[in-house]
């Protein structure tokens, strides 16, 4: 691995995004606008929108990341630039830490102009502090980043990898307990719900807007989200080969 | 042993499918050698395997002195795929720059090889807003970054003007003379006449390997187009008697 390469990966990634100005206004805009609307939806039930509003700030980007990662990751396999990086002196993680980076800091960008304004202008609360939000917001972008990565070896068309977002990550935020307590749910739905990701990346999020102390199960949850991004990131690099069949 | 790229019984099966069989062949050092054949002989996929892309069936490949893939080859050889693979959302320069940085080529090199490549006029723009042929020779320009010892080229000259064409050509020999390989692939058997030895691949199997004059000493015919005729109608003969 060579960290000039990381960072010229990432640099590139990020010049690819700047050329695409519009890409950017929808990453920075989208999720505010979103809020706003459940703030006018839940007019009047303020604790309500207290329940959603928060958690969404930190899961907007993993959604985002998941789209933005498998669509790109099938661009470089459907246009050769990934055979020939593969052919080059291109480390495997030299390339996912790249676009990592990269996406991260579009994450970072995109938390940031969600919190300001969900805990600015909407009067949202976040007892733990923005930051913390924040941060989770970026943890759950580089799982999103993870797991798009992965499935983007299954998709052969643009068409196919925009429906792994509503096949895998529409179930995972139904279940994951923002709409629906998970202790109201159904015993079998409880264990599907424990067994998905989100699950662990919403109750981060829930716990780190809520009062009380962050104790335990808040540092299981991030534990939860960081090793299954590894795991997911290690079975992305499985899928990049440098010869095929 | 003056060979860079020496393959011995190569075969490549994909879906089930013979796509090279039995082929051995060398590539001298400092040549400029063409791989011609109709399109489906399985150049393309002879040139994946040269380079590492393609996982092979039987046989073995020796590339600069050690097996084909090999991590230390990477930064020695110069890989153009015929579908040109580059980003089309950065333009000329910043496509460049991503790769001088990834092969250890020094910001000065990304000014040579636009100028080799005729792009110099085009550097700023976005490479997705380039013609075809553009985006080919910005293709072809990041594999000559680093200078490398050994430049292997699906169908480079397909679509460009014949005047930038000849001076690509021009450019291919100044490689070789400083010691460079350069193998290169095309169906035209103009082009043919360019290069210090020809690999005539026909369905997955080597026809001949041979220089030009020798092919044309051997068929009896002048035009090299007639020569692979001749030697294909050659072939099917012996094989009916």
């Amino acid at each position: 691995m060579s960290a000039r390469r990381t960072l010229a990966t990432a640099g590139r990634v990020l010049r690819q995004i700047r050329h695409d100005p519009r890409t950017i206004a929808l990453v920075l805009v989208v999720p505010p606008l979103l809020l706003a609307l459940m703030d006018a939806l839940l007019d009047g039930r303020p604790q309500a929108f207290q329940h959603v509003g928060p958690p969404l700030v930190g899961l907007f980007p993993f959604i985002v990341m998941f789209l933005v990662t498998s669509i790109a990751m099938l661009r470089e396999r459907t246009t050769g630039t990934l055979e020939r990086l593969m052919t080059l002196p291109l480390a495997k993680l030299d390339l996912l830490a790249g676009y990592g980076l990269a996406f991260g800091v579009l994450a970072c960008a995109q938390a940031t102009v969600a919190a300001a304004v969900a805990f600015g202008l909407l009067g949202l609360d976040a007892s733990h502090g923005v930051l913390l939000v924040t941060v989770l917001a970026v943890a759950n972008a580089l799982l999103g980043m993870a797991l798009g990565l992965f499935v983007s070896a299954f998709a052969r068309t643009e068409f196919q990898a925009v429906q792994f977002m509503p096949a895998l990550v529409m179930p995972q935020l139904l279940v994951c307990g923002l709409f629906v307590e998970r202790s109201q749910m159904a015993d079998w739905l409880q264990s599907v719900s424990q067994a998905l990701p989100l699950t662990y990346a919403y109750d981060a999020l829930a716990r780190a807007v809520s009062p009380g102390q962050l104790g335990a199960d808040f540092a299981f949850d991030v534990v939860v989200v960081v090793v299954v991004a590894v795991l997911a990131l290690a079975l992305g690099a499985a899928t990049l080969r440098r010869s095929t069949a | 042993m003056n060979s860079a790229i020496v393959t011995e019984h190569l075969v490549v099966v994909r879906g089930g499918r013979p796509i090279l069989r039995d082929v051995s062949l060398q590539v001298a050092t400092g040549s400029v050698t063409g791989l011609l054949g109709p399109s489906g002989s399985g150049k393309t996929t002879l040139m994946r395997a040269i380079v590492g892309a393609q996982r092979i069936s039987g046989g073995s490949i020796t590339v600069l002195g050690r097996p084909a893939g090999d991590r230390v080859l990477r930064s020695q050889i110069g890989y153009v795929t015929q579908a040109p693979s580059v980003y089309g959302d950065l333009s000329v320069t910043e496509n460049l720059r991503y790769f001088a940085r990834i092969v250890d080529a020094g910001d000065e090199r990304i000014a040579a090889v636009l100028t080799t490549v005729g792009l110099d006029r085009h550097a700023q723009r976005l490479v997705a807003t380039l013609s075809g042929g553009e985006r080919a020779r910005v293709s072809l320009a990041t594999a000559l970054l680093h200078e490398p010892p050994l430049l292997i080229l699906d169908e480079p000259t397909v679509g460009l003007d014949p005047l930038l064409r000849e001076e690509l050509w021009a450019t291919f020999h100044d490689v070789a003379h400083q010691g460079g390989t350069l193998l290169i692939s095309s169906h035209s058997m103009e082009e043919a006449e360019e290069c210090d030895a020809l690999l005539l691949l026909r369905e997955g199997a080597l026809l001949a390997a041979d220089t030009p004059d020798g092919l044309r000493a051997r068929t009896g015919e002048h035009d090299l187009g007639r020569a692979f005729v001749r030697l294909v109608t050659d072939q099917q003969r012996a094989a009916a008697a």
